[in-house]
C-alpha cells in the first residue's frame, strides 16, 4: 500500500454504489472543516501518508530482532515502545506498548470488546474480522473456539492468556521462533512473520512456506 | 501506587451510566493484578469535554477464565487480561 | 451494546479482509486531525459512537460509525451546524 497515491480530487479506489454517499459525506464533511479552518488539507493528507505507511513488517523486525538477540528481546519485553525507536520504529502514540511473549507453556491472544484498539503503527490497520462483533464477543469468551476456527490448536497444558485492550495500551504478540529456521537470516526470519501471529490468531509461517 | 503485582483485586460492581471503559462481564470479579501502568487521564469525563483529569492509573489484572464463563470450554490454567482504572478497584479478601 | 465481551453469538468470524476504501482513509485521516489540532478526542469519538442507536450501531459499517460520531461531537461542539452536511450535499 505504501506506493498508492491518495489525491482529494480523485478516488482511485474502487467504491461499492452503497458506499457511495458515505464517501460524499466524509468528503463534504472535509470540506467543511477545511473552510472553517478547523483543520487544513495538509493535515489530512500527512494523517493519510502515516496511515498508508503503517504495515506489519515493522512488527515483524520487532519480532525477527528478538528470536536472534536475547538481549533485545529482554529489552523488547521491558519496554516495548523504546525497542521500537531503538530499531528506528515508529511505535505510535500510545506512551505504553508491551510485547506479550508466547512461551512453550503460554500462548497469548488480543482483542478490543468494547470497539477495536489495535497496535496499528506497528501493524498497519486492523483486519476487518478484528473489528468484526462476533470476534470482540467470542474471543474473550471462547478463545479456543475462535482459535480453531482460525486453524490453531494448542496442547491443554498450554495457558492461553487473552488480552482484553480497553485502554490507551497497545499489546503486540512475539510468536514462538518455529522449528528449523536456525539457518534463516533475521530478514528472512521477519519475513516468516505474518500479522495474525503478532495478534495471537496464527503460529508464524513455517521456513517453507514464504514466496520466492 | 494502591495496588501491588501479585495482589488480589476486586473490580467495582458498579453501575455506570456513560462512558467508562470497564467491560460488563468483568464488573464483581477477582483478580490478580500483573503489572501497574502509568497514570492515564479519565476517560469517563474526558469523553464529555472534560479535561480527564485528575489521571487515574492503570492496571493489568487477570482473571481465572472458569471465574468468568460458567461454560467456558478450555484449560484449567486459561486466563483473562484486562487493563483496569484504579478507581474501578477495591482490594479483596 | 458496545460492550461485546462474552456477548452471545454463534456467528463464525467472517476473515476476508477488503483493502479500505479512500473515503475510509478519509474518515480515518479526519479523526486523527481532529485529535492533532485538539477538537476531538478518541474518547469524545467512542462516547459517541456508544450512543447509537443499538439496530444503527450493529447494521452500520466501521467507518460509518466514525463518520456518524464525528458529525455528533462537531456538531455538539457547535463546530457544524445541524443539517449542514445534508445543505450541502443536496447543493
Amino acid at each position: 500500500m505504501s506506493d498508492h497515491h491518495h489525491d482529494h480530487d480523485h478516488s482511485h479506489a474502487p467504491i461499492s454504489n452503497g458506499d457511495e454517499p458515505l464517501a460524499a459525506r466524509t468528503r463534504a464533511l472535509e470540506e467543511l472543516l477545511v473552510e472553517r479552518g478547523v483543520i487544513t488539507r495538509d493535515d489530512v493528507r500527512r494523517r493519510i501518508d502515516w496511515l498508508v505507511s503503517r504495515s506489519p513488517a515493522d512488527g515483524a523486525r520487532l519480532v525477527a530482532r528478538a528470536w536472534v538477540d536475547p538481549e533485545f528481546k529482554h529489552r523488547l519485553l521491558d519496554d516495548a515502545r523504546t525497542a521500537a525507536l531503538e530499531l528506528g520504529l515508529d511505535p505510535g502514540p500510545s506512551p505504553v506498548v508491551v510485547a506479550l511473549e508466547n512461551t512453550e507453556t503460554v500462548h497469548h491472544m488480543v482483542v478490543c470488546t468494547l470497539c477495536s484498539c489495535y497496535p496499528k503503527a506497528l501493524l498497519g490497520p486492523p483486519p476487518d474480522w478484528y473489528k468484526s462483533l462476533p470476534y470482540r464477543s467470542r474471543a474473550v469468551a471462547d478463545p479456543r473456539g475462535v482459535l480453531a476456527e482460525f486453524g490453531v490448536e494448542l496442547d491443554g497444558d498450554v495457558e492461553l492468556r487473552v488480552v482484553d485492550s480497553t485502554a490507551d495500551i497497545r499489546y503486540l504478540v512475539i510468536p514462538r521462533r518455529p522449528a528449523r529456521t536456525d539457518a534463516l537470516t533475521e530478514d528472512e526470519l521477519a519475513a516468516i512473520v505474518t500479522r495474525d501471529s503478532m495478534i495471537g490468531v496464527a503460529q508464524p509461517l513455517a521456513p517453507t512456506q514464504v514466496a520466492a | 501506587m494502591r495496588y501491588r503485582t501479585g495482589e488480589s483485586v476486586r473490580v467495582a460492581n458498579r453501575r455506570h451510566d456513560g462512558h467508562h471503559r470497564t467491560p460488563g462481564y468483568l464488573k464483581g470479579k477477582i483478580g490478580i493484578v500483573e503489572r501497574s501502568h502509568p497514570a492515564f487521564t479519565n476517560p469517563e469525563t474526558r469523553a464529555y469535554d472534560g479535561d480527564g483529569l485528575p489521571e487515574q492509573r492503570l492496571y493489568l489484572i487477570s482473571v481465572s477464565q472458569r471465574d468468568l464463563w460458567p461454560e467456558y470450554r478450555g484449560a484449567a490454567a486459561d486466563r483473562l487480561f484486562v487493563d483496569v482504572f484504579e478507581h474501578w478497584l477495591e482490594k479483596a479478601e | 451494546m458496545h460492550d461485546r465481551g462474552g456477548w452471545p453469538t454463534d456467528a463464525p468470524i467472517d476473515r476476508t479482509d477488503h483493502e479500505l476504501a479512500d473515503w475510509e482513509l478519509l474518515a480515518d485521516a479526519l479523526v486523527g486531525a481532529l485529535g492533532n489540532v485538539g477538537v476531538m478526542n478518541v474518547d469524545e469519538l467512542r462516547r459517541a459512537i456508544e450512543s447509537m442507536p443499538p439496530e444503527d450501531y450493529e447494521a452500520t459499517s466501521y467507518y460509518e460509525r466514525w463518520l456518524f460520531a464525528m458529525e455528533t461531537i462537531l456538531t455538539e461542539k457547535g463546530v457544524l451546524t445541524p443539517g449542514e452536511i445534508d445543505a450541502r450535499l443536496a447543493a
